[in-house]
């Protein structure tokens, strides 16, 4: 059975092997980018204290934005 | 002809040879002391923006990395040390290198500025642009000091580190570059002088090229004797402290009497031994400046520093 399956999926190109390799190191490149993006947005929106992130307050919203209706 | 070369030839790279174009070895170097810069800054930085920021200098280390190694194709096809790289090897296409430094030389200074702040990221734009511009196109092909002019991109890392933290540049930041801006020729030549023949060929004006090679073990030691008053004002500073003092007063010994056996010996003994002592110095040199901003990092966290710097 396992023969069977082995000759129906060759072993790929090396061609392919490379091309794999490439866009699997990419797209985890571009996974951490977005993780890191989004840590920092974190951080800086909330001063470095994450609880307000959880709390919904955000660092230098003190007040009601001006001219906003009451 | 067989399929391996056929698709060499195609350009097909895989990941780690765009990995290669960064010169992930100088990257080391690159993160290691603009993290020692960020640490030892006197402003605290949150370990998120800290961690991204040194992630981004790296990045545009190798971005800068990967643009010299785009315009040095030629040349780093000749030399014997360069000829693996990913373009002159032809798994990387040089254009696909160019746009791969472009790319990330723009990112890496776009995100360093929105990370910490855009002082930051303008030197960081003006280190890529010394390392491409002013080393690799201008320097390196015309002159025998393109090593000591070049050297300066390498010594701004630190100073980068510094100002994602302070915003700004100081005598503390100004110092830990002199150190690397200094160490930089006798590294550099006691390398020349074990690679022989490679610069030569390849028409790079190295000094050993242009004023032969006695000439270059004096260098040689001339400078690690000049980069004593500055390894030692960096150690006085107010970064500096105990443990900074005494390990660069043993590395400043080391160095000098390495470069003092380098200048002592003629060419007929370094072939005999197979440039055993410049090797030496080479790898020691590597150590020094490893040790050095190490020392730096420890006495922050020992809390050994000085309470001020001793000249004031």
């Amino acid at each position: 059975m396992v023969g069977l399956i082995v000759a129906h999926f060759p072993k790929p190109h090396e061609l392919h092997q490379r091309r794999f390799g490439r866009n699997l190191g990419l797209g985890l490149s571009l996974a951490a980018f977005v993780a890191l993006v989004f840590a920092l947005t974190v951080v800086k929106v909330t001063g470095g204290d994450p609880m307000a992130a959880m709390s919904g307050q955000t660092q230098g919203v003190t007040g009601p934005i001006k001219g906003a209706q009451p | 002809m067989s399929e391996t070369q056929a698709i060499q030839q195609t350009g097909e790279a895989g990941f780690g040879d765009f990995l290669a174009l960064l010169k992930p070895r100088v990257m080391s170097l690159v993160v290691f002391t603009a993290l020692v810069g960020l640490i030892v800054a006197p402003v605290p930085v949150h370990p998120v923006v800290g961690f991204a920021s040194i992630l981004f200098i790296a990045l545009g280390g190798g971005a800068s990395g990967a643009l010299n190694m785009w315009w040095d194709a030629d040349i780093d096809a000749i030399m014997r040390r360069t000829q693996g790289r990913p373009i002159p090897s032809g798994k990387v296409a040089p254009g696909e290198a160019l746009g791969f430094g472009l790319a990330l030389s723009g990112l890496s200074v776009a995100m360093l500025g929105l990370a910490a702040n855009w002082f930051a990221a303008a030197f960081l734009a003006f280190t890529i642009f010394f390392y491409v511009v002013v080393y690799s196109v201008w320097l390196k092909r015309l002159t025998p000091q393109n090593i000591v002019i070049g050297g300066a991109a390498g010594a701004f890392p630190p100073m980068i580190g510094w100002a994602v933290a302070t915003g700004g540049v100081s005598i503390e930041s100004l110092l830990m570059f002199a150190v690397i801006f200094m160490w930089t020729p006798p590294h550099f030549w006691a390398l020349a002088l074990f690679m022989k023949d490679d610069y030569g060929r390849a028409g790079v004006p190295m000094l050993t090229v242009t004023h032969g090679r006695k000439a270059t073990r004096a260098h040689v030691l001339a400078y690690t004797i000049l980069l004593i008053p500055f390894s030692l004002a960096l150690a006085l500073s107010g970064i500096g402290g105990w443990v900074t003092l005494g390990v660069t007063l043993i590395l400043n010994a080391i160095f000098v009497f390495g470069g003092w056996k380098i200048w002592h010996r003629d060419e007929a003994t370094a072939e005999a031994d197979s440039y055993r002592v410049e090797k030496q110095v080479f790898r020691f040199s590597l150590s020094y400046v490893f040790l050095t901003f190490g020392a730096l990092a420890l006495d922050m966290l020992l809390g050994t520093r000085w309470p001020m710097a001793w000249w004031g």
